[in-house]
C-alpha cells in the first residue's frame, strides 16, 4: 500500500462507520501553548495515563502552566457518563466496615456448615464474592485511569498504591483494596505524612503485613521493618535492627476489628482504647514500656507513640530522599538525574512534604523535559495508553479485557504480592515474553472493540471501533515516528493492521 | 541506510545479542546436556498423604478420618515402599513403575527454616534462596542464580532457562534475562508471520531489537513443537488433557531446547474434606504424576539427562483439623525424579514420628533444608565448584544424598 492510500482507506472505514472527524488542534484561534504539537503530546503521555486527542487538545487550548495548575490542584470533575458508571458499583454504594462486616458474616456462617460438599460451595460463594469486590476497585480505577480529567493525581494513586502496597489475595484484603486505594487517590497530592498515617491506620495494611499479630510478648516485625525499609527512609538509611525492634513495639496493640464488638477491658485501660472504622488499637496488647529509635525518645503511653514515630519518620532527609528518587523514578529515568532529585528533596523540605510542590519542581525541571520519549512504559501504561489513543473519550463499558491483558502482562491491579510493589524500570518489563504478548495486545486493541464494550449478559459488543488516525495521530504521533517505522505502517494491508503496527511500534512502548 | 550507520549496527550488534539472547543461535541442546526442571506445589501439599508412614501406629490414630489404608488392608490401599513407608495408591500406576526402576526417590522432612506457615513468605524464602535473616532481594531468585553460573562455565554453554509460566516467577527473575510462556492454553498466535517480520523491522535500530526477534523465536519454536501434538494425540488410545498436556508439553521444550525449566501447579491447600485413598486430594495427586509419568515418556533418551524435583512450600499439619483436612505444618516430603537417578529411596535424615518428635507438637519437622539438599543435587548434576554454590545458595552448606 502506499503512503498516501492508507488515510484515504482509513477515513473511508470511519464514514462508513458512521464516525466524524474533529477539527485539527492546531486550529490557530485557541491555542495557548508555546510548544510544537508533537512536544505537547510527549509531555502528556509522561504525566498522564497517555495522551488523547482530547486531552492534546485541552493542552493545547490552556497551555501547559494552566494545565498543570489544574491538575495539581485535581479538582476537575468527572464527566456525567463516567460518575454514572462509577456509581452503580457496590463499592460505591457500601463504606469500608460494612462491606467487611457482612463479608465476615459470610464466611462464617459458611464455615459453621457441617457437610462437606455444602461448606465447600458456601466457601466457594464467599471467594467469588471477594473477587467481585476486588473486581470492581480494578474497574473503577482502570477507568478513571482512562477517563478521569485529574490524570497526575491517577497516576499517583497507582504510584502511592505501588509505594505502599498491599495484596488482594492475602486474607480477605479483596474487600479492602478499593477503599485503601480510595484514600490515597484523594491524598494523592498532599503531604507525605498524611499519606504515612493513613496508610499505618488502614487494615488493609494492618492485616497485609501482619501488624494484627504483633502485640507485647509476641512481636510480629513484619510491618515495622517494611514502614523503615520501604515506605519511608529505605534501606541504606543506616538504622539498625533494633530500630526495627523498637519500631515493631511501638506498632503493638495496632490491628484490626473485623466483628464491631469491642473487647472487654479494665477502666486503666479503657481510655487508652481505639476504634474507628476497622482499625483498633488495643491496649491490652500493648507495650507500655518507653522505646528508643533513630535517636527519638518514646514515652510509652499508647497509640500516640506511634504519631510522634510517623512525624519522625516524614520528615527524616533520608525518606525526603528516597521517596523523591523513587517518584522521579517513577515519571522521569530508571536512574534519575542527582541533580533533579536534589532539587525536589529542596522543595520537600520548603513544603514540608507537600507532593504536589514536590512533583512540580519534578516537571520544572530541565531533566524532566530531556527525558521525554525515552521512559519504557509498563504494562499498566502500555494498556491505559493503548485505550486513550483508540477511543478518546468514548467511556469502555467492560474493563474485564484491560485487566486480563494486565495479567498477562504480569501487572495486574493489587496483585503484587510483595511489599516492595512492582517494579518501575524498564529490565523488569522489556522482556521477549513481554513484548510478544504486548504485541498480541495491540492486535486485540487495533482490530476491533475486543470486548471492551460487551455489556455482562449480552453476547456482542455494543458497537464501537477503535479510531487511531485521529488528530492526536497525526498531530502528536506522526511526527515522532522513526523512518523505519513510518515504512512499515505505510505498509500496512488494512486499516486493523496499521492500528495494530502502530500500537505495536517501539514510540508506542515509550512514554 | 548509509554505510557509515550500517557498520555501527553491526559492530553494536553481538554486544545486544550476547546480553537478551534466549536461546543460543545453534538450536537444539546437545544431547548430554543435564536438564533440570522444578515443579512448585503452590498452596502446600499434604505430604503425609502421599508418603504414608504406614508402621507407625501414631498415623492412624492422628487421621481417624482421612488416612490411607496401610498395604493389604483395603482395596485401596498403598503400597510398601520400605518398612517406614508406603506410596499413596493415587499415584501407584504412575509412579511405581518409575519407583521400580530406580527413577524416582522421595526426602521426607524437608523443607526452609521459615516458620511463618505464610504461603506467600514461604514461597517467596524458597524461590529466592536466599541466607535467612538480613534482607532479601526480591529480584534475585536460585534459578536464575543458577542460570548465571552455569552459563560462566568456561566449556560452551548451551543453557536455556524458561518458565513455563504466564510471568517469569520469582526464582527465575534476576540480572539473566530468561523466557517465559504458559503451556496451558495454546492459541494460535494472533500476529502473523509477515506482521512479526515488519514488528522486527520496526525495532531493528532500537534497543529492542534483540528481544523482539528472540520473542518471535520463542514463540515460533513453541508453535513448532506443538504442531505435531494433534497427530500424536490422535495415535493415543487415551487423549491427554490439564496437567498431564501441559506437562507433554514442557517436555518437548526441553527434550530440544530447554535445559533449566519451571513450572508451578496450585490447588494444594486442602483445609477441608481432603479425602483419603481417594477424594479431592487424591485425584490432585493422580493427575499430577500422571504429568510427570507423561513427561519421563516424553523425553525420550534425553530423560537419562533429566533430574525433575517437586517441592512445596511447606508440609501439612500431621492431625487432620475438624473439617476432615489439614492446615498449615512445617516440613513436606520432596520428589526427586531423573532417568539417571539411583534412586528407589527414601533418602535424608529421618526420625520416627510421635508425638513427642513433632515440630511443635503439630508438624513434621524439617530436617533435610531445601537449599542444601538442591545444593547437592546441582553439584552432582553439574559438577559445580563450592563458588559457584555459594553464588546459587549464599552461605549454604551442599549436602549430597547421592541420589545421582
Amino acid at each position: 500500500m502506499t503512503r498516501h492510500a492508507l488515510p484515504l482507506m482509513i477515513t473511508a472505514a470511519l464514514l462508513a462507520a458512521g464516525c466524524t472527524t474533529t477539527p485539527p488542534l492546531s486550529a490557530p484561534a485557541a491555542v495557548h501553548s508555546v510548544y510544537p504539537v508533537d512536544q505537547d503530546a510527549a509531555w502528556l503521555d509522561r504525566l498522564s495515563w497517555g495522551a488523547s486527542s482530547a486531552s492534546l487538545a485541552e493542552l493545547r487550548r490552556v497551555g501547559r502552566s494552566a494545565w498543570l495548575d489544574a491538575q495539581l490542584s485535581a479538582r476537575a470533575p468527572l464527566t456525567p457518563d463516567l460518575q454514572a458508571q462509577l456509581s452503580t458499583l457496590t463499592i460505591s454504594q457500601q463504606n469500608l466496615a460494612a462491606l467487611v462486616y457482612a463479608m465476615e458474616a459470610q464466611r462464617k456462617s459458611a464455615d459453621a456448615l457441617t457437610d462437606d460438599a455444602a461448606k465447600a460451595a458456601a466457601q466457594q460463594a464467599y471467594q467469588q464474592a471477594l473477587n467481585k469486590l476486588s473486581r470492581e476497585a480494578a474497574t473503577r480505577a482502570l477507568l478513571l485511569a482512562a477517563y478521569s480529567p485529574n490524570q497526575i493525581q491517577e497516576q499517583l494513586t497507582w504510584f502511592w498504591f505501588n509505594h505502599f502496597n498491599v495484596h488482594q489475595y492475602k486474607h480477605n484484603l479483596r474487600a479492602m483494596v478499593g477503599d485503601y486505594e480510595q484514600g490515597l487517590r484523594v491524598r494523592a497530592l498532599g503531604h507525605f505524612r498524611e499519606l504515612l498515617g493513613y496508610t499505618a491506620h488502614h487494615p488493609a495494611m494492618l492485616r497485609y503485613l501482619d501488624n494484627e499479630q504483633n502485640a507485647a510478648g509476641h512481636i510480629n516485625e513484619n510491618y515495622a521493618r517494611e514502614l523503615l525499609e520501604l515506605h519511608t527512609l529505605g534501606v541504606d538509611a543506616g538504622y539498625s535492627q533494633r530500630d526495627v525492634q523498637e519500631l515493631a513495639r511501638v506498632l503493638t496493640g495496632l490491628g484490626v476489628n473485623l466483628s464491631g464488638t469491642e473487647p472487654k477491658l479494665k477502666p486503666a485501660l479503657q481510655t487508652l482504647y481505639v476504634h474507628r472504622g476497622l482499625m483498633e488499637f488495643n491496649p491490652a496488647r500493648h507495650d507500655f514500656g518507653d522505646k528508643q529509635l533513630l535517636g527519638l525518645s518514646v514515652r510509652g503511653r499508647g497509640l500516640g507513640e506511634l504519631d510522634q514515630v510517623l512525624d519522625l519518620l516524614a520528615r527524616h532527609p533520608a525518606t525526603a530522599r528516597f521517596v523523591s528518587r523513587q517518584l522521579a523514578q517513577a515519571f522521569v529515568a530508571d536512574v534519575p538525574p542527582p541533580a533533579l532529585v536534589e532539587r525536589m528533596v529542596q522543595r520537600w523540605n520548603q513544603t514540608d512534604g507537600d507532593m504536589a510542590e514536590v512533583m512540580r519542581a519534578m516537571i520544572g525541571s530541565p531533566e524532566f523535559d530531556a527525558s521525554l520519549g525515552h521512559k519504557f512504559k509498563d504494562p499498566q501504561h502500555f494498556v491505559v495508553s493503548a485505550v486513550r489513543l483508540a477511543y478518546n473519550t468514548k467511556l469502555v463499558l467492560n474493563t474485564g479485557p484491560m485487566v486480563s491483558w494486565l495479567y498477562r502482562l504480569g501487572q495486574a491491579p493489587y496483585n503484587r504480592q510483595t511489599p516492595d510493589g512492582y517494579a518501575l524500570d524498564e529490565s523488569a518489563w522489556a522482556g521477549p515474553g513481554q513484548l510478544n504478548t504486548r504485541f498480541e495486545i495491540a492486535r486485540a486493541i487495533g482490530s476491533g472493540s475486543a470486548g471492551l464494550f460487551r455489556v455482562e449478559g449480552e453476547k456482542v459488543d455494543r458497537p464501537a471501533f477503535p479510531q487511531l488516525a485521529n488528530p492526536l495521530y497525526y498531530e502528536g504521533i506522526a511526527p515522532r515516528l522513526a523512518v523505519a517505522t513510518q515504512q512499515t505502517l505505510d505498509q500496512a494491508a488494512s486499516p486493523q493492521e496499521w492500528a495494530t503496527l502502530l500500537l505495536a511500534s517501539p514510540e508506542f512502548m515509550l512514554r | 541506510m548509509h554505510r557509515r550507520q550500517i557498520l555501527q549496527t553491526l559492530a553494536a550488534t553481538p554486544l545486544a545479542l550476547s546480553s537478551t539472547r534466549l536461546w543460543a543461535a545453534d538450536a537444539p541442546a546437545s544431547a548430554g546436556t543435564p536438564r533440570f526442571l522444578l515443579v512448585f506445589l503452590r498452596g502446600a501439599y499434604d505430604a503425609a498423604n502421599l508418603l504414608v508412614p504406614y508402621s507407625n501406629p501414631f498415623y492412624y490414630e492422628a487421621r481417624p478420618n482421612i488416612a490411607v489404608p496401610a498395604p493389604g488392608k483395603a482395596a485401596q490401599a498403598a503400597t510398601a515402599l520400605d518398612d517406614t513407608w508406603a506410596l499413596a495408591p493415587a499415584v501407584a500406576t504412575s509412579l511405581g513403575p518409575l519407583w521400580d526402576k530406580g527413577q524416582l526417590s522421595f526426602v521426607p522432612f524437608a523443607g526452609c527454616a521459615d516458620t511463618s506457615r505464610s504461603h506467600f513468605e514461604t514461597q517467596d524464602r524458597i524461590e529466592l534462596g536466599q541466607a535467612d535473616g538480613g534482607t532479601r532481594d526480591f529480584r534475585s531468585g536460585f534459578m536464575n542464580r543458577l542460570a548465571a553460573a552455569l552459563g560462566g562455565n568456561a566449556k560452551p554453554s548451551r543453557l536455556e532457562a524458561m518458565a513455563f509460566t504466564d510471568q517469569v516467577p520469582l526464582t527465575l527473575r534476576g540480572p539473566l534475562p530468561v523466557a517465559n510462556q504458559a503451556l496451558r492454553d495454546l492459541g494460535k498466535p494472533g500476529i502473523s508471520a509477515s506482521q512479526a517480520q515488519a514488528i522486527e523491522h520496526m525495532y531493528a535500530d532500537t534497543r529492542f531489537a534483540a528481544m523482539v526477534s528472540g520473542g518471535f523465536e520463542v514463540r515460533d519454536e513453541v508453535t513448532r513443537e506443538m504442531a505435531g501434538e494433534m497427530e500424536a494425540a490422535s495415535r493415543n488410545a487415551i487423549g491427554t488433557k490439564g496437567f498431564a498436556l501441559e506437562a507433554r508439553r514442557v517436555a518437548r521444550l526441553m527434550r530440544e531446547r530447554v535445559t533449566l525449566g519451571f513450572i508451578d501447579v496450585g490447588g494444594w491447600d486442602t483445609h477441608v474434606g481432603q479425602g483419603g485413598a481417594s477424594g479431592a486430594l487424591a485425584g490432585k495427586l493422580t493427575e499430577l504424576s500422571q504429568g510427570l509419568a507423561t513427561f519421563a515418556d516424553e523425553m525420550g533418551p534425553q530423560w537419562s539427562n533429566t533430574t525433575v524435583v517437586v517441592l512445596s512450600e511447606f508440609g501439612r499439619t500431621f492431625r487432620e483439623n475438624g473439617n476432615r483436612g489439614t492446615d498449615h505444618g512445617h516440613g513436606s516430603a520432596y520428589w526427586v525424579l531423573g532417568g539417571g537417578l539411583r534412586g528407589a529411596r527414601i533418602a535424608g535424615e529421618q526420625i520416627t514420628l510421635a508425638p513427642g518428635t513433632l515440630f511443635q507438637n503439630r508438624d513434621w519437622p524439617v530436617l533435610n533444608d531445601y537449599r542444601a539438599l538442591l545444593g547437592g543435587l546441582f553439584a552432582r548434576q553439574w559438577g559445580l565448584s563450592t563458588a559457584q554454590l555459594d553464588a546459587v545458595f549464599p552461605g549454604a552448606r551442599a549436602r549430597d544424598l547421592g541420589l545421582l
